[in-house]
């Protein structure tokens, strides 16, 4: 493949923020298509999220709002902050850590309310911003294998149809491998993505070997010169020793077709889940070396605070969140947004200090 | 599920029994922990200050502090609080499903994408149909998720039980009359319906859903809830509680290392009891629920009853009996031993049992150390069966040669081979002495006594309980390794410390 295939090939996902590269292509309305999609997926993102967040939100911020009543920063207005980011599931330590340092900088000062949120989604875009991470297909791999992991009922199957919708349109081969060889229909879920897409799904019969599945499609893939291959995994509980083993053999097993695959370990996290999300992310982690996160069903009230919590202790790269059911509501994650639409401040609000 | 917080608990509680008198702020500063403790349980915020200040109110009184043993008295506040949240004062009849109506009951099932409705509903179906005798339909109503509605049939078909036929392109209210009327029509008892997963902002699913069950006039209607969800559990209650008029709530995902928050939160931002427990990825895996036993848990005093039971519908009584009768005369032969271990993972593995003994919150962690798994089980098992039945009869007959074959066989090791017959030994000779003191073997006891009051255990059992072993069990309960003292027998971890 020569460098300029491989500049043509190599696209981020979303923002599409390589625009230099996006100019490889020469046809000017791919160009203009392309940027059409950058301009609605910002604000579209924001207003999603915030629409998504808005009951959570609103939570916090009229949480904040309603404890403070007082002009000066008191330990009982802390203990209500306290309380309030717990509901948004920041969890307890992720809490302490940002009251903590609201009150040693502002205890028995005056504060607004504004002020208040604006420090603690200024704390929350801070401990996210370094692990914002666009997820990238590297082009020099052939294929490049993303692994799909998480829990039962996180969205993996959903999140895999989205982003194989997402790759072929940036122009990318794709291939599904319907992995989920457990939950009955899965696979048959998985094929009707497939179809939706216009990608081949690799599948075997239910209860088949994941791992034998994983080394026959990335063999195909290999073979057909694709670029982008999905497998789908069964979803399991991060405490399930078996099964956690079987999914430690499907790296295994397509290491020996690839020893640099799998390129990308997804762990899909549920945004109802509360804190064992941290659990799963250290589980995960340590058995099929998870790469980065993707964080679903965040258009419903949850409120997603243990994304942070994860964050904060595992510092996993955050790829993209799911705020709906239709193709284009997969998005690429973006801090100050996330942070902002957490507290309940305007989008337009100044960057939050830091 | 509820071990973490389990052990958060109890390590704050034991600092209290350790001290003799104690002071109010002694108190409040361990609520202030248990406070902690149940956050990152993710127990609901308003639940958490409710307990608190339940539990403080009490718990500071004069008398309590007074006493001679005021950790012990904080204890059983805190017991009695937790069964208490949990819905622990109901009527028994509340968490039973309701099918006192004219025939076919409708079950509704509503909950978020991924909490695991499908599943749930297949379980569900699965006991009626077994356990309950009743002729169940069900019905998938998810029009949305791609191959949701085959999902169910295949799952029907798994556990014996009729779905309503697929027909492509019909939307969810007309589906759900057309269960309603096949239900009527085929003398069904029972109509359980599955919905789509649907978020509780998205308006136009949920007044969906509020149509179906207007339309049906559901018997039951249970929101299903994942047991590791976080604080949004009370939001997720309240939307669906001010749309549907929610009977019980079904908690999946109990067989995760979750610590159960929601499982403490559901009964009071519902206000309706928990029905179920899905406890694992078989079709088996339903558990009633039991707000003292769960609180028990909790506590870490164990829940022999559930395990009782969990055994006696497991478990093949004939051949139960027939072990145990061996066992008296001693003459439990690795036959025996084989039938106890496949028992044993039907029961759903060691931890699944394990989790439901008190006290054995250390042996557990022990077993996870030694990354003890149920495959341990499995080799012991082709073991065996790499044996020839004369064999297995007579143990004694397994010289060099022969052990070296049968270890061939099982792909292990001879020292494998020696171990399992070691630990055969150790069992039979305490069986042995079991019987011998007249042991009554548990299975003997139990089903005539399925509906035991708390604490009043089938004399073998509890007699045998009390030095932490479960010899009892290990009659034709079929746990046989977790006889002896420590609750581990040498065979079982001895395996795995050579890897």
């Amino acid at each position: 493949m020569s460098d300029e295939d491989i500049k043509k090939k190599r696209r981020w996902f979303g923002l599409g923020k390589e625009k230099s590269e996006t100019e490889t292509l020469n046809e000017e309305t791919a160009e203009q298509a392309v940027e059409t999609t950058e301009e609605e997926a910002k604000p579209s993102f924001f207003k999603r999220l915030t629409k998504g967040l808005s009951r959570s939100s609103g939570a916090i911020s009229e949480g904040v709002t309603s404890i403070f009543t007082k002009a000066r920063l008191d330990s009982e207005t802390l203990q209500e902050l306290e309380d309030v980011l717990i509901t948004a599931d920041l969890g307890v330590e992720t809490t302490m850590a940002i009251t903590g340092k609201l009150a040693k900088d502002r205890f028995d000062k005056e504060i607004s309310a504004e002020e208040i949120k604006s420090f603690v989604a200024g704390e929350v875009a801070a401990i996210l911003k370094p692990l914002v991470t666009p997820f990238e297909i590297n082009p020099a791999h052939s294929p490049h294998v993303v692994l799909m992991v998480g829990v039962n009922g996180a969205g993996k199957t959903t999140t895999i149809g989205k982003m194989a919708h997402r790759a072929k349109d940036e122009g990318l081969k794709v291939m599904l491998a319907a992995g989920d060889t457990f939950r009955a229909a899965a696979i048959d879920q998985l094929k009707v993505w497939g179809e939706r897409v216009g990608a081949p799904v690799i599948a075997r019969d239910v209860g088949a070997d994941a791992a034998g599945l994983a080394f026959d499609a990335l063999e195909r893939a290999k073979h057909e010169g694709v670029d982008v291959l999905f497998i789908d995994t069964a979803g399991r509980l991060q405490n399930k020793t078996e099964l956690m083993a079987e999914l430690e053999k499907i790296t295994r097993v397509i290491k020996k077709l690839d020893p640099t695959a799998p390129h990308s370990v997804l762990l899909v996290l549920d945004a109802t889940t509360g804190q064992n999300a941290l659990n799963q992310a250290k589980v995960f982690t340590e058995i099929a070396g998870v790469t980065g996160l993707i964080m679903t069903k965040l258009d419903g009230t949850a409120r997603g605070g243990i994304l942070v919590a994860v964050a904060a202790k595992q510092g996993l790269p955050i790829h993209a969140i799911g705020v709906g059911e239709s193709i284009e509501d997969f998005q690429p994650f973006d801090a100050d947004d996330f942070a902002k639409a957490l507290v309940g401040l305007d989008s337009s609000a100044p960057e939050p200090a830091q | 599920m509820f071990e973490t917080l389990s052990d958060r608990l109890n390590g704050v509680l034991n600092k209290l029994t350790q001290r003799g008198a104690l002071k109010e702020q002694d108190v409040k500063d361990a609520l202030r922990e248990v406070r902690v403790a149940l956050l990152e349980a993710d127990v609901a915020l308003p639940v958490v200050k409710r307990f608190i200040e339940h539990v403080t109110e009490r718990a500071v009184g004069q008398e309590v502090l007074r006493s001679v043993t005021p950790g012990q008295q904080i204890i059983k506040i805190v017991h009695d609080n937790l069964v208490d949240v949990l819905g622990g004062n109901e009527p028994p009849e509340t968490s039973a499903i309701n099918l006192n109506v004219v025939p076919p009951a409708v079950v509704l099932m509503a909950g978020l994408q991924g909490s695991g409705k499908t599943t749930m509903t297949a379980k569900i179906g699965r006991r009626l149909t077994q356990r309950d005798k009743k002729k169940v339909l069900l019905a998938s109503l998810d029009v949305r998720r791609p191959a949701a509605q085959e999902q169910l049939r295949v799952l029907g078909e798994q556990v014996g039980v009729a779905t309503l036929p697929i027909v492509e392109g019909q939307m969810p209210l007309d589906i759900a009359r057309r269960a309603v009327e096949a239900g009527k029509l085929g003398g069904y008892d029972v109509v359980i319906l599955d919905t789509a997963g649907r978020v509780t902002v998205d308006e136009e699913l949920m007044q969906e859903v509020a149509d179906v069950a207007a339309a049906t006039d559901p018997a039951e209607t249970l929101l299903v809830v994942d047991s590791l969800t976080g604080q949004d559990a009370v939001n997720v209650a309240e939307q669906f509680g001010a749309r549907l008029s929610l009977t019980g709530v079904a908690l999946t995902r109990v067989d995760g290392d979750g610590r159960g928050g929601a499982a403490l939160s559901m009964r009071a931002v519902t206000g309706c009891p928990i029905k179920f427990l899905g406890t694992g990825e078989k079709m088996e895996a339903l558990e009633d629920f039991h707000a003292d036993r769960v609180a028990n848990r909790i506590l870490d005093m164990g829940d022999i009853v559930g395990l009782v039971e969990k055994a006696a519908e497991s478990i093949d009584k004939e051949k139960a009996a027939k072990i145990a009768k061996k066992m008296k005369k001693g003459t439990f032969d690795l036959e025996d031993l084989s039938d106890q271990l496949r028992q044993m993972r039907k029961l759903g593995g060691m931890g699944s049992i394990l989790g439901l003994l008190p006290g054995i919150g250390k042996a557990k962690k022990q077993l996870a150390e030694a990354n003890l798994d149920d495959k341990v089980l499995i080799h012991q098992e082709a073991l065996i069966s790499s044996m020839t039945p004369k064999e297995r009869r007579n143990p004694k007959l397994l010289n060099a040669s022969r052990k070296k074959r049968i270890a061939k066989g099982a792909g292990l090791t001879v020292q494998d081979v020696n171990k399992l017959i070691k630990m055969h030994r150790q069992m039979a000779d305490m069986m042995k002495k079991m019987a011998k003191s007249g042991m009554k073997g548990m299975f003997d006891a139990v089903p005539e006594n399925m509906e035991l009051p708390e604490g009043d255990m089938p004399s073998g059992l509890g007699g045998s309980m009390a030095p932490g072993g479960l010899p009892g069990l290990g009659s034709p309960g079929g746990l046989p390794g977790l006889g002896g003292g420590g609750g581990l027998p040498p065979g079982l971890l001895g395996n795995r410390k050579k890897k």
